[in-house]
């Protein structure tokens, strides 16, 4: 399947995911996001060395992958806004474990049961960690069909690789709307690398234990400091963005996800007014892609953030401008989705200076 | 000299830190000395509980896997259905499964997963500090249920093993005790009997242990296990609750 495949984004990313070799899926419905686990236990129905449960609830889920992951399958789960606030506790154990797994969060509008609208308010839940305890994940923000697919791949190895849990943040609308998409080639899971940590049952060598219990405050010390490394390393390597017409910009909007799109038909319609506006869109969001942005102010004299949310992101933006340049936000939370008209009046507000 | 007695090689060289008169260890050697009878020592893998037996991962010497408080049979879920042909099993107090684990350990017997839950009743939250149990008894005195626990303020007390056993997918559920010579037999045999229904690939399997806490009933070790025997058992009999195997 090299040629371009017309598929709506949770079908992506669950395809994506299988040719990633994940063999593990447990999940709970809630919407928008039922697609994915419905598509996987098609899939896996098919195959012989797959497993997919519909669990009793997200937290029973999320502990089922920590069991998987545990003993060595690829492994994902899915689930949006309130029943990812329900696995954060696994997630924590999972970083305390250091075990891979990738979690998808199709965000939408909240706090509370909120609704089943597009919405970006658990960025801050998403970027902090989440759960209880001194961790991150590792979060990727696509925003194009072509992108879930080349994440999803990227999110199995990543994980896999740091040992780390990888979350995917996409939206309700991101995972309805139908793109064209090529696939990268099918991965065997039996051919990747070997995991020597895994608990498989003992033969042919000494018991091993997982387990993110430690006692001794100094070695509960060093399993944090460990962590921290590994998000230090990660912090080097993994930042990644998309910036787009900011060469000659001196308004730059700040957007991931659902929201950059928006914001890129901003952009069109503030350049098409002679407004020299561009897009800087973070396609992970831990570890924010700090550097390319703080690097944007020599020429840019305005940044503004726009979130479908009352405003999160902006914070890791006024974090990398480090108030050399002026900081803005635009959102709107709850579901509401902006059109590419009502951000380009806000952009050229801004732009001739009016206060909005 | 002819070795006649010994530590089962499925227990490592460290000594138990359980309390005088506490049931744990002799549940701990008893597991062992069937995953060691059973042939099964490289090929099993346990889920150690939160509370008093926390730690059972420095006496078992099998692979072992932590799990968030109450989790224990989802996790062993994951595991079991990715690695078919080992042997899965968890270790879980009343409060652990009776109370925070009800809904895990519900539905993975409903699904008839193939794993094998020791459960071990003492009726109260130990590690805790002696909190009341959904096991403790009705007048039963814990730190959170002072004067006794009262059914309409407390609730009663939760027979998990006989909700268990309602299940289409669990096959072989037995209540044993420790408190005395006749008990610690009984409960081998059921420990191996629920190992082999999981060696079968035939369902869900558990075995309720009631087992004396000296330190939080407030009593002598003689006293807590005449306890167990003339007094708990009437309320959570010794039988086997369910046997389809």
């Amino acid at each position: 399947m090299s040629e371009k495949t017309l598929m709506r984004g949770t079908h992506v990313l669950g395809e994506a995911a299988i040719r990633a070799g994940c063999r593990a899926y447990f999940g709970y419905p809630i919407t928008p996001q039922n697609e994915l686990p419905e598509y996987m236990a098609s899939a896996f129905a098919r195959m012989d060395d797959a497993v997919f449960i519909q669990a009793e609830s997200e937290i029973a889920s999320i502990n089922m992958v920590i069991g998987a992951a545990a003993a060595g399958a690829r492994v994902m789960t899915s689930s949006s806004s309130p029943g990812i606030s329900l696995k954060q506790e696994g997630i924590s154990y999972l970083a305390a474990m250091e075990l891979p797994a990738v979690i998808v969060n199709m965000m939408r509008g909240g706090p509370g049961l909120g609704n089943i609208a597009p919405a970006q308010g658990d960025y801050f839940q998403a970027t902090r960690g989440g759960g209880h305890g001194d961790y991150r994940v590792i979060v990727f923000a696509p925003a194009y069909g072509q992108e879930i697919a080349d994440m999803t791949r990227q999110a199995f190895d990543l994980a896999d690789y740091y040992r780390i849990p990888v979350m995917i943040l996409g939206d309700g609308m991101m995972g309805q709307m139908m793109e064209p998409v090529v696939f990268p080639e099918p991965i065997d899971p039996a051919k990747l690398p070997e995991k020597e940590w895994v608990v498989n049952g003992s033969k042919g060598r000494s018991s091993r234990i997982i387990l993110s219990l430690w006692l001794d405050p100094p070695k509960e010390e060093e399993l944090n400091w460990r962590l921290a490394r590994k998000y230090s390393a990660i912090t080097e390597v993994i930042p990644d963005q998309e910036m787009y017409l900011t060469d000659d910009a001196e308004l730059v909007l700040v957007a991931y996800g659902t929201a950059a799109r928006i914001a890129k038909g901003a952009v069109h319609r503030a350049r098409e007014s002679g407004m020299k506006v561009g897009l800087y869109r973070p396609k992970t969001l831990w570890p924010f892609p700090s550097k390319a942005l703080a690097k944007l102010c020599d020429h840019v004299r305005h940044f503004m953030a726009f979130e479908m949310s009352t405003g999160q992101m902006v914070e890791d933006v006024r974090l990398a401008v480090e108030g050399r340049r002026e900081v803005s936000f635009y959102g709107r939370p709850g579901g509401v989705v902006s059109t590419p008209e009502e951000v380009a009046a806000i952009v050229s507000s801004a732009y001739h200076g009016k206060a909005n | 000299m002819k070795k006649i007695f010994g530590k089962p090689d499925a227990l490592k060289d460290n000594p138990f830190h359980y309390c005088p008169g506490c049931g744990h260890s002799i549940i701990h050697r008893l597991v062992a000395e069937v995953i060691d009878e059973l042939g099964i020592k490289d090929r099993t893998i346990g889920v150690p509980p939160a509370g008093c037996a926390v730690l059972a991962y420095n006496y078992f010497d099998v692979d072992m896997c932590e799990a968030p408080h109450g989790r224990a049979a989802a996790v062993a879920t994951g595991m079991k259905r990715i690695l078919k042909d080992r042997v899965v099993f968890t270790y879980q107090g009343d409060g652990y499964i009776a109370a925070i684990g009800t809904a895990e350990t519900i539905h993975a017997a409903n699904r008839g997963e193939r794993i094998t839950a020791i459960f071990v009743n003492n009726a109260v939250y130990g590690m805790t500090g002696g909190q009341m149990a959904p096991t403790t008894l009705l007048g039963q005195e814990t730190t959170t249920s002072p004067g006794g626990r009262l059914p309409l303020r407390d609730g009663f007390p939760l027979d998990l093993s006989e909700m268990l056993a309602l299940a289409a997918g669990s096959v072989y559920i037995e209540r044993t005790s420790v408190s005395n010579p006749k008990g610690i037999i009984r409960t081998k045999k059921a420990i191996r009997k629920a190992f082999e229904v999981q060696l079968e690939d035939k369902g869900f399997s558990l075995v309720e242990i009631l087992s004396a806490c000296p330190t939080n009933w407030k009593m002598s070790p003689k006293d807590a296990v005449r306890w167990v025997d003339e007094t708990m058992t009437k309320i959570f009999p010794l039988k086997v609750i369910k046997d389809v195997a």
